[in-house]
């Protein structure tokens, strides 16, 4: 006899009823919380001063503003960024290096004395041009793409950059 | 007096009608009952309140916290301001702030502590290895709420504390950077990572914790307290149930004559942790969370000082393995602990390696955590300089060159008699290990962890450097 018994299919239909409504209350639930894997990656390019604001040779700190941050984000729709003008003009203008170590994310400080980028958190330490100089550090600073229109520096916004992503 | 003898049976009897109309005496008051080895009547007693001293912390942490959300507001640009107002402005805030700090160092040390207790007892053996096992959960969930915790304080330590949070995710293989994109819940800490931290700290975990903690003391009253390990008693599985069911018999009953000593303790420590918040009241907020401002320090708060120093020491070559690793491992080898080691022996005099297991990792993060407060691999930046002694009765060029060591940021890593940094060696008398030509070519070329100068000091700068670290004999 291959009849399914009335408890036996009772109890399927049960857990079959149960499985099916945690799925269909699941599901909208899950992609909500998993949304941000399925967002498009900022980048649009956000001004960062007037050229003439950089002196060639020097490494400033500048902040750029997320361009449509949610509107209690506050303060942390700001990034810092370090600029540091290399030439009059042309394609080795300028670097533009996010403040993050490479290291685990800490933000990097320029010590104009010593020409090098120091890490609070666990000493990573980066030349001008943002090569390691010694410390943890597995690769150079992270370095932002940026234009010269006008005379306006712009750079390109990016999601928090990851020794992955590189 | 006939009346005042009446008016005093009063509240005994309404607990009688409570008792039998809730039917107490059939559930709690025989849970509270339940018989335990008749041993926890003398002092090894004492060594069984842990566990009940971490439910009465964890009870004030959810009580505080309650308290806290009340006023907190998880949103990024109003959180540390709500923060001040609790710590300074509100009612009995800083002190209500403070307990659930501390409590939250209570919890880590009583965990720990309890398990450490369980582990040297050997009562995760065989038959309550799921105790063990959700306990370690526990342990877990612990950790993270420490962790969630910190970061809601949303001052300059706890935004870049995300970011290195993220950053040691993306090391994960595979799904790295996903992990990254929902530690922060977009591509940057922003407007969303805040109330995504807060949900997960006063919801999702506390969820966790209450299920578990459900099935912890499920599994207590059910599998039984075990008894005092004895030496040379080792736990056998197919003849222990019987063996402890005997013991019972003549056991004594937990409440009230062994649970009058787990709550004295309990309430020692959460008398403590009350005490400690009303002396220092709430911890200090650093820096508002400014990500412009690149003048930070940031550092977590001291149970976890010890990682933290970790991820600096380690050889950068093992360090993704070390990160992704280390704790895999720990946790891994948390859970195998009763599956592995389920009978034999429990007392802790006939399992050195028991004792090593306690002790070796107790050592070696305690002396991690003090590393990590000294963090002596961070160059010292906020300047100073150099003593008297060594800078008096030098020539032009050699004071130059003083001047030079402290605007060129080697003051930031080198020492000279006690005054600088300790990243690198101390220079108070390099030159009798260095004559001239060695300096010169280590400054200019850097090497074994020092970067290169040659870039950034001319060579007339290079002299006189050179000329002033000849004076230190």
């Amino acid at each position: 006899m291959n009849e399914l018994s009335r408890r036996k299919f009772l109890s399927r239909l049960t857990v079959a009823l149960t499985a099916g409504i945690s799925g269909i209350v699941g599901l909208p639930i899950l992609g909500y919380l998993l949304a941000p894997l399925f967002s498009a990656p900022p980048d649009e390019l956000v001004p960062v001063g007037a050229i003439t604001d950089f002196p060639i040779g020097e490494t400033k700190l500048v902040s750029v503003r997320d361009p449509s941050p949610l509107a209690w984000a506050g303060q942390t729709a700001d990034t810092a960024l370090w600029v540091r003008r290399r030439e009059q003009s042309g394609p080795q203008m300028f670097q533009v290096f996010n403040v993050n170590c490479t290291h685990l994310g800490c933000p990097v400080n320029w010590q104009a004395g010593a020409k090098l980028f120091l890490c609070p958190c666990h000493g990573g330490v980066f030349y001008s041009d943002g090569t390691v100089a010694g410390g943890p550090p597995p690769r150079p600073l992270f370095e932002r793409e940026w234009q010269v229109s006008g005379d306006r520096l712009l750079v390109r916004q990016q999601p928090l950059p990851t020794v992955k992503q590189g | 007096m006939r009346w005042l003898r009446a008016i005093g049976k009063i509240p005994g009897a309404i607990a009688t009608w409570l008792g039998e109309r809730f039917e107490l005496e059939d559930s709690v008051m025989a849970v509270l009952r339940h018989p335990v080895p008749r041993e926890l009547e003398r002092p090894v007693g004492w060594w069984y309140v842990l566990g009940s001293a971490t439910l009465g912390i964890f009870v004030m942490q959810v009580v505080t916290g309650v308290g806290l959300a009340m006023t907190y507001v998880p949103a990024p640009n109003s959180a540390y301001d709500s923060l001040q107002f609790i710590s300074h402005n509100a009612t009995l805030g800083g002190v209500v702030r403070g307990m659930h700090y501390f409590g939250a160092g209570a919890m880590v040390i009583l965990v720990l502590a309890h398990m450490t207790q369980v582990y040297l007892f050997g009562a995760f053996k065989f038959p309550r290895e799921a105790n063990w096992l959700t306990g370690s959960l526990l342990l877990l969930a612990t950790l993270a709420m420490a962790f969630t915790g910190q970061l809601l304080r949303w001052d300059q330590d706890a935004f870049w504390a995300i970011v290195v949070a993220a950053e040691q995710a993306a090391r994960a293989p595979v799904i790295g950077n996903w992990l990254a994109t929902l530690v922060v819940a977009g591509s940057n800490v922003g407007g969303a990572t805040l109330t995504r931290f807060y949900a997960t700290h006063v919801f999702l975990i506390p969820a966790a914790i209450f299920g578990l903690i459900g099935m912890h003391l499920y599994l207590v009253i059910k599998r039984g307290i075990s008894e005092p390990p004895v030496p040379g008693l080792p736990v056998d599985p197919p003849t222990y149930r019987s063996r402890y069911e005997k013991m019972l018999a003549r056991g004594i009953p937990f409440w009230p004559d062994a649970a009058w000593r787990d709550a004295t303790v309990a309430a020692a420590a959460v008398a403590i942790v009350v005490v400690l918040a009303a002396l220092f009241g709430a911890p200090q907020l650093g820096k508002p969370p400014d990500p412009t401002n690149v003048v930070a320090d940031p550092r977590p708060d001291w149970y976890f000082l010890g990682y933290f120093a970790i991820l600096a020491l380690i050889p950068p070559a093992t360090e993704s393995i070390v990160i992704i690793g280390l704790p895999l491992f720990a946790f891994v080898f948390l859970f195998l602990v009763p599956l592995l080691w389920p009978d034999g022996e429990r007392h802790w005099s006939r399992r050195p390696a028991a004792i090593a297991a306690v002790a070796l990792p107790l050592i070696a993060y305690a002396s991690l955590t003090v590393a990590g407060i000294a963090s002596p691999w961070v160059p010292k930046l906020q300047g100073g300089t150099l003593p008297a002694s060594v800078t008096q009765s030098l020539t032009a060029p050699e004071g130059r060159g003083a001047d030079l060591f402290v605007s060129k940021a080697c003051f930031a890593c080198h020492a000279i008699e006690g005054a600088g940094g300790s990243r690198g060696p101390d220079l108070s008398h390099v030159a009798s290990r260095l004559n001239r030509d060695q300096l010169t070519a280590r400054i200019a070329t850097g090497g074994g962890g020092m970067p290169a100068f040659a870039g950034s000091v001319t060579p007339s700068e290079l002299d006189d450097l050179t000329a002033f670290l000849l004076t230190r004999h």
